[in-house]
């Protein structure tokens, strides 16, 4: 009785706290100070026809390093928690056998996957889309791959050799950014290209590139974790 | 006028997928409804002019989010079965 | 009609929803009902916060054919908070799927998903 009404009192003290932000959305009419000067000099400084990819890899960059790290400690921590033990990985898994229209329509539409997840990191700067998403998208395909024949191993040690790359590269990207231009993660210093070409905003699309492949690579090794501590169907 | 509509209609959806979530006693309708509330919210997000948080809503909430849980689950019932 | 706006659409959706998964996290028994309800938590904090980024009329900060470059600062909504929660989405996914490996650990151990029988650090 008490517990009811003790949770009560805290879910109506939450609603009070909550109900305050009414107070700041819906008022405004116009942009604030920090969004107008990103909107107005977001296509000189870096050149991205995507202002919100603009804002995540270069003007608020250091979130995305912060970001990065904290997704590499969760997959190290999940890999080192769901460790199969030695003598449970000699003996060979029986699995009952998936249904032909899996197995069929898996061989077309994986690689179509990984080609779209590739597409959507490598065009970031100009369409919505960009590191976060292509990797959501490859670690999908992964999953329909795993989906379709299960006895397959994922290789651990590639997955996790594109991962150690890619994070070295992205930090590596940004040191560049502090000898050759003017300041960590500026990506002026390979040249801004036109504007809405492909080639264009500087360094952006290879910042993506390894964005894409290190949020693929992750995902995909938490699932194939999660995937491998199945033991054999009945 | 319709866009508000639109959003008046995909708000309770998602109210009601919530509590559905909340509420059930099956926790496989449980994981579905919490998949279905992301779905929403993604074309909830698509309304509010954010296509990027959208696409990744769409491929993160209701696609790896709900099969990582069914792998749990289906652990979870294995273990059940051999040892009863 | 004119008083509701759609930002206040998703301010009251985006509270609902946080009270609904802080009331599952706070009455539910099962571990993984648990887990659920954090996970409506974080998806009604999302939805708030690109609520508060929206303004009326105005389009995608994507600066293609449809918006005009000069006069990109009036047509388009706020991208900062929609960075944020782009990151916030990804992050969300990898505390879940920590979360559910230890539920997964703690129950081969204890054989048993209530959270009523894990009372070992209770005094």
């Amino acid at each position: 009785m008490f517990k009811k009404v003790f949770i009560f009192i805290v879910l109506i003290g939450f609603a009070l706290i909550l109900v305050e932000s009414y107070n700041f959305t819906g008022s405004g009419e116009e942009l604030n100070e920090i969004a107008t000067r990103y909107a107005e000099k977001g296509p000189d400084e870096v050149g991205a026809a995507n202002l919100v990819g603009a804002v995540l890899v270069t003007y608020r960059g250091l979130d995305t390093l912060g970001e990065v790290a904290i997704l590499f400690l969760a997959a190290s921590i999940i890999g080192f928690f769901l460790k199969v033990k030695l003598e449970e990985e000699k003996v060979p898994r029986k699995v009952r056998k998936t249904s032909e229209i899996l197995e069929t329509a898996s061989k077309i539409i994986t690689p179509v996957i990984f080609l779209f997840g590739i597409y959507v990191f490598l065009n970031g700067h100009l369409t919505p889309g960009g590191g976060f998403q292509g990797g959501a998208i490859i670690a999908s395909g992964l999953v329909l791959m795993l989906l379709a024949n299960p006895i397959k191993k994922v290789n651990h040690s590639i997955i996790s050799i594109v991962e150690s790359i890619s994070g070295f590269a992205f930090v590596f990207l940004g040191i560049l950014g502090i000898f050759l231009a003017s300041g960590f993660l500026d990506n002026s210093f390979i040249g801004l290209g036109d504007f809405g070409k492909l080639l264009s905003a500087g360094a952006i699309p290879i910042i993506y590139i390894f964005i894409g492949l290190k949020v693929g690579s992750e995902l995909s090794g938490i699932v194939s974790n999660l995937q491998e501590t199945q033991k054999e169907e009945i | 006028m319709i866009l508000k509509i639109i959003a008046i209609i995909l708000a309770l959806a998602i109210i009601f997928m919530a509590l559905l979530a909340v509420l059930n006693k099956k926790l496989i309708v449980s994981i579905i409804a919490a998949g279905a509330v992301s779905l929403f919210a993604s074309v909830f997000y698509l309304l509010l002019a954010a296509p990027d948080v959208a696409m990744t809503e769409a491929a993160i909430g209701s696609g790896l989010s709900t099969i990582i849980f069914f792998y749990v689950l289906n652990k979870i019932k294995k273990d059940r079965l051999e040892n009863v | 009609m004119e008083q509701i706006s759609l930002a206040h659409i998703a301010t009251f959706t985006g509270i609902l929803l946080i009270l609904i998964g802080l009331w599952g996290v706070l009455t539910q028994k099962n571990i993984i009902k648990i887990i659920i309800g954090f996970s409506l938590f974080d998806t009604g904090t999302h939805i708030i916060m690109v609520g508060v980024g929206y303004l009326k009329g105005k389009t995608a900060p994507i600066l293609d054919e449809a918006v005009n470059l000069k006069n990109a600062a009036n047509e388009i909504v706020d991208p900062v908070p929609q960075a944020l929660v782009l990151t916030a989405i990804v992050i969300g996914l990898g505390i879940t799927a920590l979360m559910l490996a230890y539920a997964l650990r703690l129950y081969q151990r204890r054989k048993t998903l209530e959270i009523n029988n894990y009372n070992d650090l209770k005094w």
